[in-house]
């Protein structure tokens, strides 16, 4: 065990030798220097202790090397979208062209390679997410992505994609970062779409960075699908609200593998608020986590968050969910609530509610529950003449709808109930 | 309509229903009265199919056919209506939504064409105007944060929208005030038909003021110990259910 943890730990070295020198050469070394002093995490890490990352792992996957020349991909929405494919932004598959004004878009790789100043600060993660040892590893491996700047006061009506893909028909390790840079007042949707193309059991780990200047706000739908057993996804979400800014965000989490989504939120001016909303779709032996950190920062923050999961089979969902509320961070309002659906014996949910509170005049709740679908509500619907199973789905759909009211967008809203009603309606035919 | 001939149930380990023998012809409107604790809402629940509530003896037929074996749904299709004395609440699910998925599944078991969504709509709008049911409620959660008021008049709308064969009443007027019981009396009284039976529980005269009955039956113990005409409700507001209790004890 200790020996192929060595291993791992020496085959991200050699990763780390080969990217140190492909820009931002200190932001990489002080991410390397904060993942090698706690290597990759397993169990005993307390922030970890629901996911053991260590031994799902093994030995890391080779480094992506090279990205497919030619793909069509399918549009599930009708957004402006910007490819990454295995680990290589690809403005051939995006729509470059199209994007509106108050949109400016470049790779990762030339915004590196660039070093403009305020860019490779709002890319680092020095105050929040720092001890996380995957985050700091994404910033010393981190290949290419897209970063997107959106003009103070612009205002843009079609949903930017942000599709990060894989399509490699061997294992592979990607390291993607993504930067969406809000400008004072601006407002945007952005979708981003976690997938994969081929069998092979990908080790994808990637970071998607959200600066939202005050007044700004930011719609966002994050989608995970696809995937296989053995295949490890590890999402990291850092957002940084500036006052009066605000943050809607609903996930979708379907699929197989290890997933980990981790959203490191800091409210950081007055009155600004967020709001992280989830449901995850469990399947198979799909392991999803949620962890989430809102670190309430300055005072009148409101923050809101709800999830929701349903564990088919003997797939397993994992929330962590911690409320900061720092000194002079008055007036702040938070309400986080998770709750599961186990719909099978072999389901498991690991639910972890957490408050830390330092001002006095506050109002903070949070709430955690777990069960089985209700037999009233069951007997209720079938009494009116559903069967079973399509009572239980109807049931589901409820449950799942929970999380999506605050959905404001009607295209997106439909698409993210189209997946739900797509996976009940295979579990009916089952 | 109905025929329950010496049934006995038993919830878990205790026996409910101690060989109840009841017959319902259609059209009529009969009515089940007696104190608490007596197995009223359980028969409605056996006759309904629910889990858990299992016939030991005796059988329950519909229109000639055992239908003991069938689960709820399939009991539904075949006409079978319970409105619950507590409507169970479920949020997420708009009204709407629940109102169509129930009607067009059962009219897919009667091997009918589902209802397109206008006709549905129309259908749903007229059974609502006639029930003082707002349209602003269709789209909330089923139930979801209704007064007791509103939850049984949404019973009643499903039924006028489900058209059932036999309609069982489960103490309907429970938690209505004067006003809100005459729109539920009024809702049951437009569905009265020559092929429709009704089945209505209660405690009280009080309903049965709105809901004239064909015919009482007092239950008590598990068993019907006593049918009549509408003259029996009356005399049981006046004595109670005393003797009926003392008759069991004896």
């Amino acid at each position: 065990m200790i020996k192929l943890a060595s291993e791992a730990e020496a085959t991200l070295s050699s990763f780390y030798e080969e990217m140190r020198d492909k820009g931002a050469p200190r932001l990489r070394a002080a991410g390397w220097a904060a993942f090698s002093e706690f290597g990759v995490p397993n169990r005993r890490v307390e922030a970890w202790h629901y996911t053991d990352l260590k031994t799902a792992m093994g030995r890391p996957a080779p480094l992506a090397t090279a990205s497919r020349a030619a793909l069509s991909l399918p549009r599930a929405h009708d957004s402006l979208r910007l490819v990454t494919l295995d680990g290589v932004f690809r403005p051939d598959l995006s729509d470059i062209a199209r994007l509106p004004d108050g949109v400016a878009v470049q790779s990762l790789r030339d915004a590196l390679a660039q070093g403009e100043p305020h860019v490779l600060s709002a890319l680092a993660s020095a105050d929040i997410g720092a001890q996380d040892p995957i985050l700091a590893l994404n910033a010393a491996l981190m290949q290419d992505g897209v970063v997107i700047q959106i003009a103070p006061g612009a205002a843009i009506d079609r949903a930017l994609e942000l599709a990060t893909l894989a399509s490699a028909e061997a294992a592979q390790s990607t390291y993607t970062r993504a930067l969406v840079m809000l400008g004072a007042g601006a407002r945007a949707t952005v979708i981003e779409t976690l997938g994969v193309l081929s069998s092979a059991p990908a080790q994808d780990n990637c970071a998607l960075v959200l600066r939202l200047a005050p007044g700004a706000r930011l719609d966002l739908v994050t989608h995970f699908s696809g995937g296989v057993d053995q295949a490890i996804r590890v999402a990291s979400l850092l957002a940084h609200l500036d006052a009066g800014a605000m943050i809607n965000s609903f996930a979708l989490i379907e699929g197989e593998g290890l997933n980990r989504r981790q959203i490191f939120t800091r409210l950081d001016g007055e009155n600004a608020k967020a709001v992280f909303n989830g449901a995850t779709l469990g399947r198979g032996r799909l392991h999803a986590d949620t962890t989430l950190i809102m670190d309430h920062a300055k005072p009148c923050g409101e923050s809101r968050e709800v999830f929701r999961n349903i564990l088919d089979d003997q797939s397993v969902g994992v929330f962590q969910g911690k409320v900061i509320v720092r000194p002079g961070a008055q007036k702040t309002d938070g309400v986080m609530q998770s709750k599961a659906l186990l719909l099978s014996e072999q389901a498991a949910m690991n639910n972890k509610p957490e408050l830390e509170i330092f001002a006095d005049d506050v109002q903070c709740g949070h709430g955690a529950t777990c069960g089985r679908l209700d037999k009233d509500q069951l007997f209720y619907l079938t009494a009116r003449g559903l069967p079973r199973r399509e009572a239980e789905a109807l049931l589901i759909e409820g449950f799942a709808n929970e999380a999506m009211d605050a959905i404001e967008d009607e295209q997106l809203r439909a698409f993210l109930s189209d997946r739900v009603s797509a996976w009940l309606s295979r579990r009916i035919s089952r | 309509m109905l025929e329950i001939r010496d049934l006995h149930v038993s919830v878990g380990e205790r026996e409910i229903l101690k060989g109840l023998t009841l017959s319902v012809k259609a059209g009529e409107v009969a009515a089940i009265m007696g104190p608490n604790g007596t197995g009223k809402s359980t028969l409605s629940y056996v006759i309904a199919g629910r889990e858990g509530y299992e016939a030991t003896t005796g059988d329950v037929r519909l229109n000639g056919e055992n239908i003991l074996e069938l689960d709820p749904a399939e009991r539904a299709a075949k006409g079978v209506f319970l409105a619950f004395q507590y409507p169970v609440e479920i949020p997420g699910v708009a009204t709407m939504t629940f109102l169509k998925a129930a009607l067009n599944a059962q009219r897919r078991a009667r091997g009918e064409p589902e209802l397109q969504t206008p006709e549905f709509m129309k259908r749903v709008k007229e059974a609502a105007a006639s029930l003082g049911i707002a349209q602003d409620m269709l789209r909330r959660p089923l139930n979801a944060g209704f007064s007791g008021g509103e939850k049984k008049r949404m019973e009643i709308l499903q039924m006028a929208l489900l058209q059932p064969r036999l309609a069982i009443l489960d103490e309907t007027d429970s938690g209505l005030d004067i006003d809100a019981l005459r729109v539920v009396a009024d809702g049951v009284n437009a569905l009265r038909s020559p092929e429709r039976a009704f089945i209505v529980i209660t405690h009280y005269q009080r309903l049965l003021e709105y809901i004239r009955p064909d015919s009482v039956h007092v239950m008590a113990q598990g068993r019907i110990m006593r049918s009549g005409g509408p003259e029996l409700a009356l005399e049981l507001e006046e004595r109670g259910y005393q003797d009926y209790i003392a008759q069991e004890a004896a």
